[in-house]
């Protein structure tokens, strides 16, 4: 099977999003013939003299209607190489919640900046969120270049205006590359602009192909959060006990030495299993189950990890949540908090401060509203098994769940 | 034994999402049309739980104008895994009276099966319905979440839904309320295909190129059976065809085809440039047609 790359783009109609989203469909034959009609047939009828690729993403009444992006949209296209999935978030700042929706399922991200406008208050907060989720490659795609004569100089100045800005990023791993475009005329997305002979640098496309997705897939400890156990009761599997989830971090072998959570039981893995075969070791990011030399009690929201990688246990959590609902979260408040299969009641002990998304600092808060990025402190119930979220993506992130409305009201990066 | 397992991202991710459903709900359902997106669920279920069996039933809303060998194939299937499978009528929910049969050329039972539907969820008290739709189909689909909910009258509010984040997935729901899941939200078309290639699955006859009782209209190829309208100058006639989507024979236009072979089959999607859905006369009803189906509880 294929690589498939998760890409998170943001931004408004404006800044030519659709349109480079769109061209990327377009120049790598991804739109097919009917949705092509459809745009050239809606392109005709608002009078455009160029293709209006805002309906391959736009994809709610109303935001055709009013011509914006409201929520994440998933998109696909493939090459002989990869398949890629963009998630495309609106980029406002009442928008933020979802531009970290879109963020959290990518390992690239591409931030787009308008050529004749520079580095903006919006680019602050897209660069915000990507150093806030650690996500590894960047692209910095300016575009409209055709509107600055393709000026080497402009590019250059803009550059320097987002180094510095890089400069304060809490995420010196990342990689930040600078690609100039034109895209309504599809510059520099898939083939080489004839227009900026200065530019020697890859297209868009050309630097998605050569990523490696060992380098963009996040690594850490092996963790395996128990999703559910798998128990037959038939004559052939009597005894058959499978604990089955998906592996996050790293691989798993035969034989290695484990610790089951939180009973701090150690065993050893016999089996790994995937439907009907029994292998050697599986990559992370398999959903196997497997069996253990002993018979210990393990149940969902447990996790198995390696005896000598033991994760943080605790009952008390320092995180970054981005708030995602109406309702204000407030001291004392309590909620159900999520990680992976593990669902502890929790309590905001305290609420540190809000971040603000264009680098000027943090201000003391007793309360965040919705869209709001603050520290806090939560107590819980009982101990979950957590990393910090620099050092283990997904065992150092939860939800926090409205225990009255039972929506997801935010996400957290534990610190 | 094998030496080292290594991952197939979108199947992963399936699995993980059969796995959260049967872990957060106690009711769940599979909505099977006999269509190559449910197939393709029905594999990957029995990857998810293997070596016990798929720990929830198939749903089937019958219109009473399926292709007879999508029937057959269902049929077959249940049997050989051992599964449950429920049947239910839209036949029915028209001799009650609940819905309206229309009528007229473009006469089709694919709307009223929501309130068959939504009568089955309430009828077994199902708290998620897993079923087959892809991101990529269609654009209103493209904005779904994988759990996604619906209230008492199975209804989508599109614009207010649940924020997801990587892959921890909120499955809490109030009495009442239920979840449609879509496990293979992220796979297009061409990996369905590519899926059923690999693991060599069957699929039922009409994907493959066979002579039919065709007739032309609007430019697209429709079936000649019994319940399908038909103008007297529409001339029925004879032609190689296949289908590259499995719904109602009212509302799925054949393509002209030669491929007899699931790797044929396979070729010709690669090479295809128009969209699956092109072929779904109940889309172009109009450019919003699937996100309103949506709202009203459709699948």
């Amino acid at each position: 099977m294929m690589d498939v790359l998760k890409i998170a783009t943001a931004g408004s109609v404006d800044d030519g999003k659709s349109t480079l989203i769109g061209r990327l469909l377009y120049d790598t034959q991804s739109l097919t013939s009917d949705k092509l009609e459809a745009i050239e047939k809606s392109s005709k009828q608002k009078g455009y003299d160029y293709l209006d690729f805002s309906l391959a993403t736009d994809g709610l009444v109303a935001e055709r209607e009013q011509g914006i992006t409201i929520d994440v949209a998933h998109i696909y296209f493939s090459t002989a190489k990869k398949s890629y999935i963009i998630a495309d978030s609106p980029g406002h700042v009442e928008y933020t919640r979802n531009m970290v929706t879109g963020a959290s399922t990518s390992q690239v991200s591409i931030i787009l900046i308008d050529a004749r406008k520079g580095v903006i208050e919006q680019t602050y907060r897209h660069f915000f969120i990507n150093n806030l989720l650690r996500i590894k490659e960047v692209i910095v795609a300016i575009n409209k270049m055709d509107l600055v004569d393709y000026s080497e100089e402009v590019f250059n100045t803009i550059r320097a205006d987002f180094q510095a800005l890089n400069a304060k990023s809490t995420f010196k791993e990342q990689t930040v590359n600078y690609i100039p475009l034109s895209a309504i005329n599809g510059g520099n997305i898939v083939t080489t602009s004839e227009n900026m002979p200065w530019y020697h640098g890859p297209t868009i496309l050309d630097y998605l192909e050569n990523l490696k997705a060992t380098e963009v897939h996040e690594k850490g400890q092996f963790r395996f959060p128990i999703q559910t156990v798998i128990r037959p009761k038939t004559s052939e599997y009597h005894d058959f006990r499978g604990y089955a989830g998906k592996i996050y971090g790293a691989d798993i072998s035969v034989g290695d030495k484990v610790c089951v959570l939180p009973s701090l039981n150690e065993s050893r893995i016999t089996k790994i299993h995937f439907f009907d075969q029994e292998y050697q070791s599986a990559e992370a990011g398999s959903s196997i189950s497997i069996e253990l030399a002993d018979d210990i009690n393990v149940t969902r929201g447990d996790m198995i990890v390696k005896a000598t990688e033991l994760p943080t246990i605790e009952k008390e959590i320092h995180a970054i949540v981005c708030w995602m609902d109406h309702k204000k979260m407030v001291i004392g408040a309590k909620y159900m908090l999520q990680h992976h299969s593990n669902r502890v009641l929790g309590k905001v002990e305290n609420i540190l401060n809000t971040i603000a998304t264009d680098y000027s600092g943090k201000s003391p808060a007793s309360e965040l509203a919705l869209n709001e990025i603050g520290e806090v402190v939560i107590k819980l119930s009982k101990a979950i098994y957590f990393d910090k979220y620099e050092e283990h993506k997904s065992n150092g992130s939860f939800i926090l769940i409205d225990v009255a409305t039972n929506t997801t009201a935010a996400v957290g990066f534990i610190q | 034994m094998k030496n080292r397992l290594q991952t197939n991202a979108l199947e992963s991710e399936a699995i993980y999402i059969f796995r959260e459903v049967i872990a957060q709900f106690d009711r769940p359902v599979l909505l099977f049309s006999g269509g190559k997106d449910s197939i393709t669920l029905v594999r990957l279920a029995q990857k998810a739980f293997f070596p016990a069996k798929i720990p929830f039933p198939l749903l089937h809303i019958d219109t009473g104008h399926n292709f007879p060998e999508t029937i057959a194939f269902r049929d077959a299937l249940v049997a050989e895994l051992g599964l449950e499978l429920i049947v239910r009528n839209v036949q029915q929910t028209i001799d009650a009276g609940k819905v309206i049969e229309e009528s007229g050329r473009y006469a089709s039972r694919n709307t009223l099966q929501t309130t068959t539907l939504l009568d089955a969820i309430e009828e077994f008290k199902f708290d998620a319905c897993i079923g087959g739709a892809r991101r990529d189909e269609e654009k209103a689909r493209a904005k779904e979440r994988i759990f996604s909910v619906r209230d008492d009258f199975g209804q989508w509010d599109e614009k207010n839904q649940r924020p997801e984040l990587f892959d921890i997935l909120n499955g809490k729901i109030e009495n009442g309320q239920n979840v449609r899941v879509f496990p293979i939200s992220n796979w297009t078309e061409l990996d369905v295909w590519n899926y059923i290639e690999a693991e060599n699955m069957a699929i039922p006859s009409i994907y493959f190129s066979h002579l039919r009782k065709v007739f032309i209209r609007d430019g697209l190829i429709w079936s000649h059976a019994d319940f399908v309208y038909q103008e007297k100058d529409e001339v029925t006639e004879e032609r190689m065809v296949r289908f590259r989507t499995v719904g109602d024979m009212t509302c799925t236009a054949a393509v002209e085809s030669e491929a007899h072979t699931l790797q044929e089959v396979v070729n010709e999607i690669r090479q295809s440039t128009i969209s699956e859905r092109g072929a779904r006369i109940d889309d172009k009803r109009s450019e919003a047609a699937m996100e309103k189906r949506k709202q009203q509880g459709y699948f």
